[in-house]
């Protein structure tokens, strides 16, 4: 960790520091989150070199923090790391699930990438995720309202933004489920009866509904049969293909992380570790961290 | 054991013994008029004007414990009197008759309590009417006031029974789950089901519930001439519709609002085709149908006896 | 024409009324009064306002609905103007005329069981036998004289100065007035309890009861539960000083609160320097002798202090939203008002799509 100018619990200024990329699709800067009364030395006595990301001072937990990263239009970027080190907070923070403890975003689709999507308004935040953003978790029932019809689910996207005609809601909505394979005759089924597969896919037509420059897929087929993974992984090929919508990919499978994504975060207590290509992370790793996760993980 | 005790030496013991009922109660002549003390009243309009100011925003209030029960009427009645003054004319009507037992009893109370104030069964002559679940017939002009017993003023608790959470999604216009259940009405029961209280949105921005009233009535309120002042007393809200406001029913471009069908039935009494009707079972289960507004019915039928009576 | 529009609402109401004034024999406010301590309790408690004699009087007009003489109270309080508010008053200060604690044997103070059934039998006395028996074979009451009343350390006191009870802090902020401001959630807890304090019995019990069963976290015990008469003060308009108004009739409980294995309640993460290991406490308020309720009050107002409880008694929106009788009597009742102008809205409704369902199923019969 760099030398810390910080004070009162300031970041230091180096988190701050990303590299220029003015084509970027979305920039962050400085993300941090933290859960706990926090104190001014949460960020220096926290991170891979402390082995830790429970503040020794107060108890907060750093959830993440110094978090800066680019990503160009129709790329697809993986976040790699262990369980709690810190990676779905950082999709968390970016859906405006969570608000961040500090840090900067910029979403070129959004006011032309002149505003922090952080710092706005909770009807600006919706206006965002309902027409920039799709998000698929981990869990179905984040994501869909199991008691409403799968259809349903993918219409809410389209209602929101002013879709008012029951006939064309449902052609737009079939047509999307249709692409992710849920035959049309369980479009007016509930999800609760659907398979974890296909409960994935309707998250991921309702996530695509308006036709977002942003997808966000965390853990996206963790839990799932290894034959229905496969579908899945090629489902989110197809649309890289196809439609060019940039993603975002959280997964502590560097199998998924190593087919789906071009560059590559690898997070350890609730820091970057490194960053960089896909396969220059996989074929030489530098931190010690990541060595040991390719080394275990055998891809 | 030992007992530790203090002893408190500053309260004298006589201020233990009760005062007397003598001293506290009034005779019912001594209530305030339109019995509300005038604090409360103040309060009542203040929170009036706040939902003239925003139309069909719920505003929270101090809901007042009515001589009439919760659920009754109490919230329209407290907008009433805080609203009515000597020189006003009340009409009070209930599923549209003024003779209803609610009706009269509402009417009986104001009379009692606010002297000076009128009461008449006429809508041309009333300056203030206090109904539950209908409007009268004829449109309302720019000079009269109408006001409606709301049970449940909450449209987003069909969606969500958090007021926490409603209070929020009002807050942002986010009324997409609204939407999402309308549609998923339409998908399983061919059409959006709700029958009465039917959901609208009001200038453009908040959903509102208009009360129980029927469908039949919803337009009755769009661009009315007439300020519409909804009191909820039980859940302690008061909303408003002013004049010449939007006030529109959700629905959709293919599956469209639909009022009551009454095609090919007719008042038993006055003859309309144009009103809405009761159902009447009569002896041996056959059906008749009668105005629903019984003062418009009564004004038509009076009418036409004197034309008859002229020829 | 068999029909003709109903005129006879008012007819009806003013017959209805003569039949409920006709009834004889019925008890007058004196008598209630007299005879009926504990409902008096009850209505004052529920209607809102602490006066006995009004509350006699609510009884006997409403021949012993405890809702609807708590429903007289309230329309009445209505009328009357808010001249001001009494300063605060500290339970310790009540004149105690029974106190007991469940969770230690002897209390500074001592325990003080005065009047309670709490021990009695249960026996119908169908002749009045067991009741002269009883005041036969009562000791001698003793007296508690001298200047001024004795003030009881309160137990909770010496729990709180080991540190077992959460530390409080006076908080200056204005207390919440539910009668003129509405609820909102989530409430300030000045305004949980007045809710609460006003809440019926019957369902105050029952969900109190929900959560000791098991429906949620509390594992109660009353560290205090005292009664008596607490002397109110209102600051005096011109000299500013606090000047007795009178006192109210009251029962006041402190609940112990240990939820066991850290399910929130003994586990308040604390400020520095303070173990966290810690009992939860729940506070009951209510007039007269009402104890059930004030019991069932402090196991709600303990539950809702746990942050990650579950179950109906936590659930502030839904207890202080339903609790009160007037609302929810008067809501449930209002049914018995003519709905038909609605009710032909959902005929239209149904007949419709039974409709548009037959010609469909003929539609599919045709085909085949």
């Amino acid at each position: 960790m760099p030398p810390t100018d910080a004070t009162n619990g300031q970041l230091p200024r180096s988190a701050f520091r990303v590299p220029r990329s003015p084509d970027a699709l979305l920039k962050v800067e400085g993300l941090a989150k933290r859960y706990g009364r926090g104190c001014d030395r949460c960020y220096e006595l926290t991170g891979p070199e402390h082995g830790t990301n429970e503040c020794p001072n107060c108890g907060t937990l750093v959830a993440c923090a110094e978090i800066g990263f680019a990503l160009a239009p129709g790329q697809t970027l993986g976040i790699v790391g262990e369980s709690g080190s810190g990676k779905s907070t950082v999709l968390a923070c970016l859906y405006g699930d969570t608000a961040p403890a500090a840090g900067r975003a910029y979403l070129r689709s959004f006011e032309d990438g002149r505003r922090d999507i952080f710092d706005i308004a909770p009807g600006e935040r919706r206006t965002l995720r309902n027409f920039q953003m799709g998000i698929v978790y981990q869990h179905p029932h984040k994501g869909l309202n199991l008691r409403i019809s799968a259809g349903g689910n993918v219409a809410e996207r389209l209602m929101a933004t002013e879709w008012r005609r029951v006939a064309d809601i449902r052609e737009r909505a079939g047509s999307l489920l249709g692409r992710m394979e849920v035959p049309p005759s369980r479009m007016d089924d509930l999800p609760a009866f659907f398979s974890g597969g296909m409960q994935q896919r309707v998250q991921i037509a309702k996530a695509l509904a308006n036709g977002p420059s942003l997808l966000l897929l965390d853990e996206l087929t963790t839990g799932l049969d290894v034959s229905v993974q496969a579908g899945v992984l090629d489902l989110i090929r197809e649309i890289q293909a196809a439609s060019g919508i940039a993603m975002i990919i959280v997964s502590h499978d560097l199998g998924v992380i190593r087919l789906l994504a071009e560059r590559t975060i690898v997070m350890k207590d609730g820091r970057i570790a490194e960053a960089g290509l896909t396969d220059q992370i996989l074929e030489d790793p530098q931190h010690p961290y990541t060595q040991l996760l390719v080394s275990s993980a055998n891809v | 054991m030992v007992i530790d005790q203090q002893r408190d030496p500053q309260i004298p013991r006589s201020a233990f013994r009760a005062p007397r009922l003598s001293a506290l109660a009034g005779a019912p002549e001594a209530y305030n008029y339109a019995f509300l003390d005038e604090v409360s009243k103040r309060e009542i309009r203040r929170a009036l004007l706040k939902a003239v100011a925003i139309p069909g925003y719920q505003v929270p209030f101090g809901a007042r414990e009515m001589p009439i029960a919760r659920g009754w009427g109490s919230g329209g009645l407290q907008v009433t009197l805080a609203t009515l003054g000597p020189g006003d004319t009340l009409k009070v009507i209930d599923q549209g008759t003024d003779a209803g037992v609610n009706a009269v009893n509402i009417r009986r109370l104001v009379e009692r309590t606010a002297p000076g104030v009128a009461t008449t069964y006429s809508t041309a002559e009333a300056t203030i009417i206090q109904s539950r679940h209908r409007f009268p017939e004829e449109s309302l002009r720019a000079d009269q006031i109408m006001v409606l017993q709301v049970p449940l003023p909450e449209p987003l608790r069909m969606v969500e029974p958090r007021e926490s959470v409603t209070r929020q999604l009002h807050a942002e216009a986010d009324y997409t789950r609204v939407w999402v259940h309308l549609y998923e009405d339409v998908i399983t029961n061919g059409e959006i089901s709700r029958a009465s209280g039917y959901p609208v949105m009001v200038n453009g921005r908040y959903i509102m519930s208009p009360s129980p009233i029927p469908r039949w009535d919803i337009d009755k309120l769009h661009q009315s001439a007439s300020l519409t002042l909804l009191g909820a007393g039980r859940e302690k809200r008061i909303y408003a519709v002013p004049p010449h406001t939007n006030v529109v029913p959700l629905d959709f471009e293919d599956y469209p609002f639909r009022v009551e069908d009454f095609s090919g039935k007719r008042c038993a009494r006055c003859g309309a085709t144009d009103t809405y009707l009761d159902e009447i079972i009569v002896n041996g289960g056959g059906r008749l149908y009668a105005c629903s507004d019984t003062a418009h019915c009564d004004e038509r039928v009076s009418a036409e006896r004197e034309t008859r009576n002229a020829e | 024409m068999g029909y003709t529009a109903v005129k006879g609402g008012l007819d009806a109401i003013l017959a209805a009324e003569a039949l409920i004034s006709a009834g004889d024999g019925r008890l007058n406010a004196a008598q209630v009064g007299r005879g009926a301590r504990l409902l008096i309790d009850q209505v004052m408690g529920e209607g809102g306002l602490y006066a006995p004699e009004l509350a006699a009087l609510a009884i006997a007009q409403a021949e012993g609905d405890p809702i609807e003489a708590a429903f007289l109270l309230r329309a009445y309080r209505s009328t009357l103007p808010r001249i001001g508010y009494t300063l605060p008053s500290d339970g310790r200060r009540m004149r105690v005329l029974r106190r007991i604690s469940s969770t230690f044997k002897d209390i500074p103070g001592g325990q003080v069981l005065g009047r309670t059934r709490d021990y009695t039998q249960r026996l119908l006395d169908v002749d009045g036998r067991f009741a002269a028996k009883a005041r036969a074979a009562a000791p001698p009451a003793t007296a508690i004289g001298g200047e001024g009343w004795p003030v009881f350390p309160s137990v909770v006191d010496a729990l709180r100065e080991e540190g077992l009870v959460r530390q409080t802090t006076d908080d200056p902020t204005e207390p919440a007035d539910i009668t003129r401001d509405a609820l909102r959630f989530p409430a300030p807890r000045s305004a949980r309890l007045q809710a609460l304090a006003r809440g019926e019995t019957g369902f105050m019990v029952a969900i109190g009861y929900s959560a000791q069963r098991g429906l949620g976290a509390a594992h109660p015990t009353i560290a205090e539960l005292r009664s008596g008469e607490l002397p109110l003060q209102i600051r005096h308009p011109l000299t500013h000083d606090p000047v007795v108004l009178g006192a109210v009739s009251l029962v006041e409980v402190e609940m112990i609160n240990h939820t066991a294995g850290g399910v929130g309640g003994a586990t308040i993460v604390g400020g520095e320097g303070e173990s966290s290991e810690r009992f939860d406490l729940g506070y009951g308020l209510a007039f007269g002798r009402n104890e059930r309720k004030a019991i069932a009050m402090s196991i709600i107002d303990a539950s809702m202090n746990i942050p990650s409880n579950s179950g109906p008694a936590a659930d502030e929106e839904f207890v202080l939203s339903h609790c009160d009788a007037l609302e929810s009597s008067g809501f449930v009742e209002h049914l018995k008002l003519p709905h038909y102008v609605t009710f032909q809205s959902a005929l239209d409704r149904v007949r419709f799509r039974r409709l548009a369902q037959l010609s469909a199923e003929r539609g599919t019969r045709n085909a085949e």
